[in-house]
């Protein structure tokens, strides 16, 4: 017996928890889509802002969203670092396409083992009054838990878009993911200007982390069910285009949540994987790509 | 031609010392670490035959390990064959994995085929879950067949491997020093241009891709008896992908005595590691080294030899 009320509350779940996906992506979007850098360490980034909002929430009692804003700009710090260890090594030998990609992994590495050294492996999820109510829309339960990371999510992506379209700094990224050569003739930095975009795509990862906190467990190596998802709605999305971004973690968050209320949550990862698969196998430009 | 014959007789020697030191019988824990050094020698060595010699750089070694794994687990549940046709059976699901990874290098190449592997990994990983027969997320305990060749089921096991690790090293070697080597490097520098060379990329890359998935199915077949428990954390574990990549990169990517070295070097600390200190420690050392490698020398020990000899 197929129930419509079912479908309309996964539909529904879906929605949001796109707008949380998007959250998780425009990191890697900027990172990964416009400067064309394969930082495969960004989930594990994302995994460092939960525990971030994780220890501020038991210490003081900190709200996790407020953490993740506080702590953007120490991300964005080491974001900035670890771009320059990237550049010296890699990308000014011209050696980014293998070993890079080996740094980023062992990075990644680095940062999971890391934390389940201090933290061990249990899940760790933070709990505030406000996240635990829940609003009735036209017969359709809406828990404040998907609810807030949804609109913090999409809040997000209208910032990015308006920094990347109307900002001095967010121009000169965009310069620089199409040419690098001509923007070093017009006079500016492109190492400068990319520290820039990889420090905010990381500082991203901050707030992404404590919208993922609070909306279900985290364990450290909670990172690598988010390797596909990113990478997928990246790919999905077309390559770079922040809008795309967010269009493309809907579909997924959508067929995702389907997918868990039919067939059973077990399920729900290899679809994003699969969507991953298809979409490098099909169109590899993404729904919105150039 | 009397080269071959003389690498065949150092492999051959190799497997006889290890029956010896299996006949003399050390402390048991010797052949239980050894193993998994060993192991370690076979997948290091499958990994470089793509992602040193081809420059396809694969994440997923955990699915082609856990492919041989499970095809094993599989087969022990339904028919309980000798280990010889566990290992073969392993060892061809993993290579037809490994073919279709290789057409998968029609439309991906650079990180869009490291990322599409990694996401293989995550896939079966979840298609295993759901598998009851196999174990499904609790697992399945194995019982190891009664009454080995010689010594104990583990020893029996450590000379298999040792056979499997020379075989896989004799493998890459010859590879290496074949026309094939050399147009898997051709396309490693720049496939366009091998391609218009006449190099037969397609071919050259089905092949790696097929190779390399059939030595990690190989030393994943073994593994149940080794273990005795198969669950999929273990199986699909994200060390391998890491050792996998870690250990030729330390060792030198360019070689088949890289992943040798990297292997024996890092497998052996990491023994001594996880008994002396903690296996997570142990895990946070590897990608120390990993990441201090790559950023400080690029080309592994081998390189840094070739520079000193140079000099």
């Amino acid at each position: 017996m197929f129930s419509w009320d079912l479908l309309a509350n996964a539909v529904v779940a879906g929605l949001l928890l796109g707008g949380f996906y998007a959250a998780v992506s425009l990191g890697i979007s900027l990172i990964f889509g416009l400067l064309d850098i394969a930082n495969i360490a960004q989930p594990a980034f994302v995994i460092l802002g939960s525990y971030a909002a994780y220890v501020l929430h038991e210490g003081y009692g900190m709200d996790p969203i407020l953490t993740g804003v506080l702590f953007t700009p120490v991300f964005y710090l080491i974001g900035a670092l670890v771009y320059r260890v990237y550049y010296a090594s890699f990308e000014r030998r011209g050696d980014e396409a293998l070993r890079g990609l080996v740094f980023f992994f062992g990075v990644l590495f680095i940062i999971e083992v890391s934390l389940s050294l201090k933290y061990g492996v249990d899940y760790r999820l933070v709990q505030t009054g406000y996240l635990s109510r829940s609003i009735e829309l036209g017969g359709v339960g809406v828990a404040f838990r998907y609810l807030v990371p949804c609109v913090v999510g999409v809040a997000m992506t209208a910032g990015l878009y308006l920094f990347l379209g109307r900002t001095f700094y967010g121009r000169a990224i965009m310069a620089v993911s199409q040419d690098q050569a001509a923007l070093r003739l017009m006079g500016a930095d492109p190492i400068h200007i990319k520290t820039i975009a990889f420090g905010v795509g990381i500082a991203a990862a901050s707030l992404a982390g404590a919208l993922l906190i609070s909306i279900a467990p985290v364990i450290p190596s909670t990172d690598r069910d988010y390797i596909g998802r990113m990478f997928a709605i990246t790919v999905l999305g077309g390559m770079g285009s922040i809008g795309g971004t967010l269009v493309a973690a809907v579909i997924l968050g959508v067929v995702e949540s389907l997918m868990a209320t039919f067939f059973g949550p077990s399920w729900s990862l290899a679809v994003s994987f699969g969507i991953l698969l298809a979409a490098l196998a099909v169109r590899p430009a993404g729904l919105f790509g150039r | 031609m009397s080269r071959v014959v003389l690498a065949l007789l150092v492999g051959l020697a190799v497997i006889a010392a290890g029956i010896a030191l299996a006949v003399v019988r050390v402390n048991p824990y010797f052949y239980f670490a050894a193993y998994v050094i060993l192991q370690y020698v076979v997948i290091a060595t499958a990994w470089n035959i793509l992602g040193g010699y081809a420059g396809y750089v694969n994440f997923g070694t955990p699915a082609f390990f856990a492919m041989g794994a499970y095809t094993a687990v599989f087969l022990i549940r339904s028919v309980k064959p000798p280990l010889a046709v566990l290992i073969l059976a392993g060892g061809l699901v993993a290579a037809l994995l490994g073919l279709g990874i290789g057409y998968l290098t029609l439309r991906l190449r650079g990180t869009f085929f490291s990322i599409a592997t990694l996401a293989l990994s995550v896939v079966l990983q979840t298609i295993i879950i759901n598998w009851e027969y196999v174990g499904g997320s609790r697992g399945l305990s194995v019982l190891r067949p009664s009454g080995p060749p010689f010594g104990n089921y583990v020893v029996f096991l450590f000379t298999v491997m040792l056979a499997l690790a020379v075989i896989a090293v004799m493998t890459a070697r010859f590879i290496e020093r074949s026309w094939v080597g050399r147009g898997l490097a051709a396309l490693r520098d720049n496939e366009e241009a091998a391609e218009c060379m006449g190099v037969p990329t397609l071919k050259l890359k089905l092949f790696a891709t097929t190779v390399s998935g059939f030595l990690l199915g190989v030393a994943g077949a073994p593994f149940p008896y080794y273990v005795t428990f198969v669950e999929p954390n273990s199986a699909f574990a994200l060390d391998y992908a890491v050792n996998a990549l870690a250990m030729p990169m330390i060792g030198g990517t360019t070689s088949w005595v890289g992943p040798v070295i990297g292997a024996v070097l890092l497998g052996t600390a990491q023994q001594l590691a996880t008994v002396t200190i903690s296996s997570e420690l142990n895990l946070l050392i590897v990608g120390v080294v990993l990441v201090g490698f790559v950023v400080v020398a690029p080309e592994g020990i081998l390189g840094l030899i070739r520079r000193l000899r140079t000099r």
